[in-house]
């Protein structure tokens, strides 16, 4: 460790990179699902026609005058919170620079006095990332590239604005350094995602851009100061996060190697070729020339007013997957538990738990055909709760279970008693099975060899066989485990 | 006693805010803004060890509105006030290019 370095968290040695250490820092930027922009009354929403939601402040015509929008304070609060950080009083301040998409040549941000301050988020393994701020700032326009290689900005002859986008209320949500491994860094913006989805403080869309990553990426031996860090922008899924630093990784690794050294930039990530390219060489950070926004005062959101938001925040994805977990008896970081608390659908899974069904056949369930379904399906929780007694007390086999389950779900319902008998599924005993078993066999004794032989692929055939001869009725894992047994003996 | 401002800092301000200053009308430029910087000089020689930064003049905090949406501008007529305008969208020259 080194004392100059920004973050204490050292690399353990499986997650060094041919023994060098990976430092990640993450600026995410997220829109708030308000109604209207930060600053003007003009509508917040995504894919209408271009240049419908403009007004003079949006526009930055003379006189025009922005005021803050209450409800992006609060959402903005809520995530503060929810990523356990401190709210304080904050001002606003002007960002210069000049750029088509931004007509006032200013960004108005926050800069020595955010909103949010010392946060933390936990990832799977008690991993803790620190949140250095959470804070507002106001989106920029859409620019949209012609000529020369179309829709890139390399090489094109003209560009189109729309300022829909502009003054859309953001939060830039920035990590500590404290990011060791690609992997971290995925689960860091997922995690991140959850939290934004659970308090409802933004649709967290990264293909719409309503959620977007930029990755600084450095890289040291263990024990020495930190490296020169690249910026990494663009970056546009999950995936393409640890795509980026992997390959951001390997390339300052080997330009070190090589005798070089890395310069600090600003790079575009091509998720397409895979690779970074340089946007920009950034020369120093005083650039942008911050000063206080003479237009806005300050916002002190008063102890009340956080104690508030604090008190009405949901239960966080965490609390709730860990709930899920307890109650299904499933691994808290399994997928099923994920998917399902990212839906909202956890509560439901209780709900079908609380009139007697079975949790972990439950979640199965909600995970596998409730995916089109809301927060709350419309199925009721009885009749998922019936459906899961019915397979786990082998009335039914799980394949005719599934059949009842999308019936459920297509009409909204339905007593699962009497669609399994107008079905005709009805349990098999052992002994019909058995000998349904023995007639496959015999009707195909090359298969039967072949899997006795130890060719575990020739059980198909024997499986398939019996699944015809009963119709469909006989469970398929009960028939796996009659053929092991008779094979075994 | 140190230069106040330097033609440097000048030029590199004047390039940031996209001024095209002659030479002659940066020296001029430093000069303005050396007079100016003179005068916190003044300010500078006080003890204000207890007065807090003043963020705002004015003694309000929390000016908010509520979300509520109102009509935009009309876009024809907004476009009709641009130098280029296509598709429903500001036309503008090429911005910026990658380094090879």
């Amino acid at each position: 460790m080194n004392a100059a370095n920004p973050s204490s968290v050292v690399a353990t040695a499986e997650q060094l990179i041919d023994g060098w250490e990976l430092v990640v820092g993450l600026e995410v930027h997220v829109e708030l699902a308000t109604r209207t922009k930060l600053f003007s009354a003009s509508a917040n929403r995504f894919g209408d026609e271009p240049n419908t939601h403009i007004d003079p402040v949006t526009l930055g015509l003379p006189g025009a005058l922005p005021v803050l929008n209450r409800h992006a304070v609060e959402l903005a609060m809520r995530l503060g919170l929810a990523l356990n950080c401190r709210v304080q009083p904050c001002t606003f301040h002007r960002k210069n620079y000049f750029y088509p998409d931004l007509p006032k040549a200013y960004q108005v941000s926050q800069y020595d006095q955010p909103l949010n301050v010392d946060g933390f988020l936990m990832l799977p393994g008690d991993v803790r990332i620190g949140i250095e701020r959470a804070h507002l700032e106001e989106d920029t326009g859409k620019s949209t590239h012609f000529g020369g290689a179309e829709g890139r900005i390399a090489g094109s002859e003209y560009s189109l604005i729309d300022f829909n986008r502009a003054g859309v209320p953001l939060v830039e949500i920035v990590s500590r350094p404290d990011i060791r491994t690609s992997e971290q860094a995925k689960q860091y913006v997922s995690e991140l995602r959850a939290i934004l989805l659970a308090v409802g403080a933004s649709d967290a869309k990264m293909e719409e851009g309503s959620m977007r990553c930029d990755v600084n990426v450095s890289v040291h031996k263990p024990g020495t100061a930190f490296g020169t860090r690249c910026e990494i922008k663009n970056v546009n899924s999950i995936r393409a996060v640890g795509r980026a630093i992997d390959y951001e990784a390997r390339r300052q690794i080997d330009v070190i190697i090589s005798g070089g050294a890395i310069k600090q930039q600003t790079l575009h990530w091509d998720d397409a070729a895979g690779r970074t390219n340089v946007l920009r060489t950034k020369e120093d950070a005083d650039d942008y020339r911050y000063f206080l926004e003479p237009d806005l005062v300050p916002l002190a959101p008063d102890t009340a007013w956080v104690e508030r938001v604090r008190a009405a925040l949901p239960p966080l994805p965490a609390a709730r997957r860990a709930a899920l977990a307890t109650l299904t008896g499933q691994a808290r970081e399994s997928e099923a538990i994920a998917v399902v608390v990212e839906r909202g659908q956890d509560s439901y899974v209780s709900e079908v738990a609380k009139v007697g069904g079975d949790a972990a056949r439950a979640l199965v369930y909600v995970q596998q055909a409730f995916a089109d379904e809301p927060a709350t399906p419309r199925v009721p929780a009885g009749d998922i709760a019936a459906l899961t007694l019915m397979e786990k007390n082998a009335k039914i086999t799980s394949t005719q279970a599934k059949t009842l389950l999308a019936d459920l779900v297509a009409n909204g319902g339905g007593d699962v008693i009497a669609m399994a008998k107008a079905k005709g599924f009805e349990s098999m005993d052992t002994g019909a099975l058995e000998s349904l078993v023995d007639a496959a066999i015999a009707a195909d004794p090359d298969a039967w060899a072949k899997f006795k032989a130890g060719e575990q692929k020739a059980i198909g055939a024997l499986v398939g066989a019996v699944m015809k001869s009963s119709k469909g009725k006989a469970d398929g894992k009960a028939v796996t485990a009659l053929l092991q047994a008779k094979a075994n003996t | 006693m140190p230069e106040p401002i330097s033609r440097n800092t000048v030029a590199k301000v004047a390039r940031l805010a996209r001024l095209d200053l002659t030479e002659a009308e940066v020296d001029r430029m430093t000069d303005q803004l050396a007079g100016m910087l003179e005068h916190f000089r003044d300010v500078d020689a006080l003890d204000l060890s207890n007065v807090q930064p003043l963020n705002q003049p004015i003694p309000l905090t929390n000016v908010l509105r509520d979300d509520v949406e109102q009509p935009s501008l009309d876009r024809d007529e907004v476009l009709g006030n641009a130098p280029a305008a296509q598709d429903g969208r500001f036309r503008v020259p090429p911005i910026i290019g990658f380094e090879e």
